[in-house]
């Protein structure tokens, strides 16, 4: 179980920041390749979004999979929606879905 | 910390018994798969619920005993 205030920060989080990518690692070093699949197309974006690392904190390592019903790690939120894991998120950017997301959600990319 | 690929098989087809499953061994380590799951039960869902249903299927060893299935999921 996941206490409330694990929850609360995760909550605080996603609303906070239009982009956010719970991670292992940091956008800059990556730990997982799974995790640093997501953080390359969103660097290939240029889009802005707050790494968190989920090595670095347990409690949200555990409160993350719990709060999406996901098992795995990376996990891309979007204006507060979970959009999807590393599959999920590659997926939509080859066919376009991904960049269709932000644009409807007023985030700027470049799309090189 | 591995899995069988028939395991995962078994596991999905018993949750989804209309289920097409394809599965590889990326690595031949047991520990690295890649998953193509084609159900009827996933018409009308969004890949996040498509993927869900998947991994409620595979009751929990995702992320656990099971390391690495990437997913690919699709209507017939």
């Amino acid at each position: 179980m996941t206490d409330a205030t694990v929850t609360d920060r995760i909550k605080q989080e996603v609303s906070d920041n239009d982009i956010v990518l719970f991670m292992k690692g940091t956008p800059v070093f990556p730990q997982c390749g799974f995790s640093a699949v997501v953080v390359q197309v969103l660097s290939h974006l240029d889009v802005k979004f707050k790494g968190i690392d989920v090595l670095a904190d347990p409690s949200i390592r555990q409160g993350i999979k719990e709060f999406s019903d996901w098992p795995t790690i990376p996990q891309l939120y979007v204006k507060g929606e979970f959009v999807g894991g590393c599959d999920i998120v590659r997926e939509m950017y080859q066919s376009g879905e991904l960049q269709d997301l932000l644009k409807q959600q007023g985030i700027a990319y470049k799309d090189a | 910390m591995a899995m069988d690929a028939s395991e995962i098989e078994r596991m999905i087809k018993e949750a989804l018994p209309d289920a097409q499953v394809q599965i590889d061994d990326l690595r031949g380590d047991g520990d690295h798969y890649a998953a193509t799951v084609t159900s009827s039960a996933f018409a009308g869902l969004s890949r996040v619920k498509q993927h869900q249903l998947v991994y409620a299927a595979l009751k929990g060893r995702m992320g656990g005993q099971l390391h690495a299935l990437a997913l690919t999921t699709q209507t017939p």
